[in-house]
This record gives structure tokens, sequence and C-alpha cells, in this order.
């Protein structure tokens, strides 16, 4: 555990409780995300591990080290810092920034200087930069420096304070990619603090979600937009965010009719006629005594059988088409349109019926994430997605199981 | 004009020299304590204030008044002359160095923190570059002050330029009086020449 943090708590002379029980523990390489609305306390928490501000109980450790019980000088200087208003020192050259931890902790001058041109390589920007002043680069510019400024003296953990808050929509996400980069491929160790969903969704491998000072769930992306905790959960998410995540979250047996039409391969047609005309199907799915999927029968073929008494066994499509009930249905859904079937049953690992997906169901989905709103009663805009969904309806409302 | 400087020369250049020694002594001790004050104002929530309202009431008090005031405590000569001086430069000083470092974002003074930089290494690496052109404008303009006002100085027995000032005054003679004033105006000229030069160099290529 790289760092751990436990019953965290701050509160201010005046009786404000700015942090309340926090615990986390994060392992090496992480991306955790602190996110809340304004005063729920994620900066607050996060200066705490920099000893920028003192807790007033809990404790810290970084490598099972008790941060209080170190220099808080020395322990700065072993993590990365970078804030939302750049904090790059204006009077000082590219390299200078650069070379200010280097040159706290003693380095040689040569050994400062090949640790800047690497830095600025990493922030993907020309050398001949190195000279020039924070005042002569872009916003977008100052901020990359800023972000490798952090990891100049090879600090393991890097704190970040609403980073890329101030820059526009195009930047920010190129400033994204080099800390996912960073994180990803150079194992650093990333607390975020961000109000920005769509970032915390992007960049983390845990979000830590705050309000007032408490943690209200501390989960990854996926399981955070599947199961959020509460209503103030779903509400910073955002309706319209949960529905587009739905193909890329959702598994199949979310979305799949549950006890589907399912015959056994020793009843005869006439059980089969039975069975249809009681559930309103054309389909049944046909299953061994133990549940296991061995095929359908469909209306088409019973009705050039005329003897009543033959096994279904004798007319059963043995080729199937079937889903993992823990599929995502983003990754199923385009597989299961293109086959061209009407509905396709759900099985899990061990090939045993749990379930089957509708056309009908599918479709919604598909509709949902590209709208962005959920499929309601509501007059669809487009005439293309107007007809889809038309028909879609029409055709599912025929096999609905 | 060329009798005048065969005549007096030498005496003027004697006088210069003391009216320098004076000046600079007077402003080197108001940096020596103005600056650090302004600093430590910076960091107190109160008093700053206060500080700043008495060095701004010491500045009212006429200077002929406050020369005088010295003589019963340091006598006559350039001692008194000196204190008397530097109680002027203060003001100036004081109050651009408090402005200077409250004008440091607080941005950078968070990021030097962050960075691990002790409180001194911050000062001396980030607060104090980025304050020094407006600190460096109240040198300049107590410099300037300071220089003028040493003609004064002369009343109490301090020597300088002075001299050549009040002797023309009582013996009705003009040439004394411009031969003292003219060399006080190329003095303060030329000092605040360099100062400015030097507030250029401190000041970041960047904040220019």
């Amino acid at each position: 555990m790289l760092l751990s943090m436990e019953h965290l708590r701050k509160e201010y002379p005046n009786g404000k409780i700015a942090v309340d029980d926090f615990n986390l523990q994060v392992d090496r390489g992480e991306f955790i995300s602190f996110i809340g609305t304004s005063g729920s306390g994620k900066t607050t928490t996060m200066r705490m591990i920099n000893r920028m501000l003192n807790q007033t109980s809990g404790t810290i450790k970084i490598d099972g080290e008790d941060i209080s019980q170190m220099d808080p000088v020395k322990l700065r200087r072993s993590i990365g810092y970078v804030i939302q208003n750049i904090g790059l020192m204006p009077h000082m050259t590219i390299q200078e920034n650069i070379e200010i931890v280097p040159k706290l902790l003693g380095w040689s001058k040569e050994k400062r200087a090949e640790q800047a041109k690497k830095m600025i390589n990493l922030a993907q920007l020309p050398e001949e930069m190195l000279q020039r002043y924070p005042g002569e680069l872009s916003g977008g510019q100052q901020q990359r420096i800023g972000v490798v400024r952090a990891l100049a003296a090879d600090q393991e953990i890097i704190l970040m304070d609403e980073p890329f808050g101030a820059l526009d929509p195009i930047t920010r996400e190129s400033l994204q990619d080099l800390v996912k980069h960073l994180q990803e491929d150079l194992g650093k160790t990333f607390i975020f603090v961000t109000h920005d969903m769509d970032e915390a969704l992007h960049l983390s491998t845990r979000v830590v979600i705050m309000s007032h000072g408490k943690q209200v769930q501390v989960d990854t992306p996926e399981n955070i937009l599947r199961h959020p905790a509460n209503e103030f959960v779903t509400n910073l998410i955002g309706e319209e965010r949960l529905i587009r995540a739905q193909p890329n979250i959702l598994s199949v047996s979310q979305i799949m009719l549950k006890n589907p039409a399912a015959i056994t391969p020793d009843k005869t047609l006439d059980d089969a006629i039975d069975l249809m005309h009681e559930r309103r199907v054309d389909t049944l799915l046909v299953t061994d005594a133990d549940d296991v999927l061995q095929g359908y029968v469909d209306l088409d073929d019973i009705n050039r059988i005329t003897d009543a008494t033959t096994p279904v066994s004798r007319f059963t499509n043995k080729e199937v088409f079937y889903v993992q009930a823990n599929a995502l249905i983003g990754d199923t859904v385009d597989r299961i349109l293109k086959q061209g079937v009407k509905n396709v049953p759900v099985v899990d690992a061990k090939k045993h019926l749990v379930g089957i997906v509708t056309r009908t169901a599918l479709v919604d989905i598909v509709y949902d994430a590209l709208r962005g709103a959920p499929a309601t009663d509501e007059e669809p805009a487009s005439p293309i997605n107007a007809d889809i969904h038309a028909a879609a309806t029409h055709e599912g409302g025929e096999s609905s199981q | 004009m060329i009798h005048f400087l065969q005549v007096y020369g030498m005496q003027m250049i004697d006088k210069t020299g003391q009216h320098l020694y004076i000046s600079a002594a007077a402003l080197l001790l108001g940096i020596i304590v103005a600056v650090p004050l302004g600093i430590l104002l910076t960091r107190m929530k109160h008093g700053a204030n206060a500080v700043i309202t008495l060095a701004g009431v010491l500045q009212t008090i006429p200077a002929m008044a406050l020369l005088a005031m010295m003589i019963p405590i340091f006598g006559i000569g350039s001692t008194p002359a000196i204190v008397a001086l530097f109680i002027y430069s203060l003001l100036p000083i004081l109050r651009n160095t408090y402005l200077g470092m409250e004008g440091v974002s607080p941005t950078v003074r968070d990021a030097a923190k962050g960075m691990g930089m002790t409180w001194w290494q911050s000062m001396i690496r980030a607060e104090i570059p980025l304050a020094a052109p407006v600190i460096m404008s109240g040198i300049r303009l107590s410099a300037t002050y300071v220089i003028a006002w040493a003609t004064l100085a002369s009343y109490i027995g301090a020597g300088g330029l002075g001299d050549f000032i009040f002797n023309g005054l009582n013996l009705y003679r003009s040439d004394l009086i411009l031969g003292g004033s003219i060399p006080v105006i190329l003095l303060a000229l030329i000092v605040d020449y360099l100062l400015g030069k030097l507030e250029n160099t401190v000041t970041p290529r960047q904040l220019r």
C-alpha cells in the first residue's frame, strides 16, 4: 500500500468540519480522483497529503511511514504538486522552473540539465522552450510544464488540484492524455482533485465522491456508473451521462427478460404449440433437463409438420446464436443486430439458459445511447431514428416473450 | 565660472563627498531596517497599517525640526544628520516593500511551499525577486529625497553641499548658492539614473 489514509478529520478553529472520517487505501500506480461540489473537502483532503494542511486527527502513511513524523519540507519535495493556476515562477526560465525541486535536493548542474531535457520531451514540447519564460508560453504549454515539473525529481505520488480547470476543452483533453500516459506508462500514482465528472470518469482507476467533508462513494468509474450510491451521486453524474454510459457498463443480464419460454426435447409438437399459445410467442428455446441450451423451435418449422406427437427434438434448430449473461451490451449489441435474429437467448458460463434479449430491448439501449435521453413517448427528432424505433417496436411486439 | 571652480573646486569635491557619505549612510540604514520590516509586516495579520502610519507620521515632521531634535541626543556633526535622514528614508521603502511583497501572487507562494521550499528559500528564490521592482522603486524615491534633504544637514554641522548654500545665503552670494544647488541636483539625477538601471536589472525579463 503506497498511501494510506485512516480516519482523517480536519476541523477549523471556527468549528467548521472540512473533512470527516476519511479513509482511503491507494496502491502504486492508481489514479484516484476526488470529486464533489465546492466545499466538499476534496482539496482540503488532498492538501493534507503533503502537509500543506495538518489534519486534526487521523493518520496518513506513505509506504507505511506516518507523515506527521516526517519533516514537511522533505515530504513535499518527494511529492509532486500541480495547482490550478499553474504556479510556474514567472521570473524563472522553463528550465529553472523544472529544476526547482532537483536543485532543492542538491542535484548536480549536469544532472539537472539532463533531467530538464528529459522532462520537456515528456511534455512533448521542443527543447528550445527551456530557455523561454512562462509568460511566453500558452496556457496549455505552461500547464504541460507544470505537470512534468511535478515529476522532475522522480516523485512517485503526484497531487493535482483542478489542474486543467482553466483550460479550453481541446487543450484540456490533450493534457488529460498526458497525465494518463504518465500514470499508465510510468506507473506514477495520481491524486487528482476535479469538479469535472467526465474528467474523473475518463482518467481514474477509482473515484472518490465527496460531499460536506464525507466520502459518499469510493469505487471504479464503471461501478459508480452502474450503481450510484444515492441520489446525490446520481445527480452529480447527471442522468444524461448515466444513459450514455449504459452500453459500456450494463451487462446483458441487466436487460434480458428472465424466465423465457423453454421446452425440453422429449416433449411433443402438441405441447410446443400449447406452450406458444399460452405464452403468446412464436419461438421456443429448447433446453435439456439441466437447463442447458440445445436450440430453438420456430413456428415456421412447426407448420410443416402434421403429426402432433412428433418429439420436439426432431424439429429443433441446433444452430442457435446466444450471448453470455455477463457480457457488456456495448460489446454484443453490434453482433446481435448483425445476426438479424429477433431475439437472443442468454446463457451463463456453463451454457445454462438464464434469459432472453429481445430486439426491442436492444434497440431501446442503442436509441438511448444515441439520443442521450431515455426512450420515452416523446417524438423522436429525426425521421431515421423514428423509423428504426417504430420498426423495432413493431417487430419486438410480435416476438416478445 | 572657471574662476569659481579654481577657488572652490577642491572644496566642492570635498563637500560632495561628505554629502554622498551622509546620504548613502542614511539610505543604507533605511534599506537595512525598512526592507526586512516591510517583509515582516506582510506576515503579520494586524499591525501592518499601524507601522506604516507611524512611518507616515515621522515623514510629516518638518526637516528642520527633526534635525534640531537630533542635537540633544546625538550632538552636532554627521551622526544626527544621518539618523534624521534615515528616518525620512523609511516610509517610501517600507511602503513599497510591503506593497511589493503583498503583490506576489498567492499561487507562487503556494507552489513554492508545495514543492518543498523552506520559508527562507521561498523568500530568496521566489517572493523577493518578484517584489524587487516595486521595492527598488521605493529605494529610488528615498534616495532622491535623502540627497535633497541632506542639504539641510549643513545646518547642524554635518557638512555637505549645504555648506555652500547656507554660506551663500548669509553672504548674499548667488554663485555660492548655485555652486551648492547645481551639484545637489546633478547628484540626485545621477543617483536616480543609476538606481533606475539597477531596478531594470533586478526586474525579471518577463515582468518588464
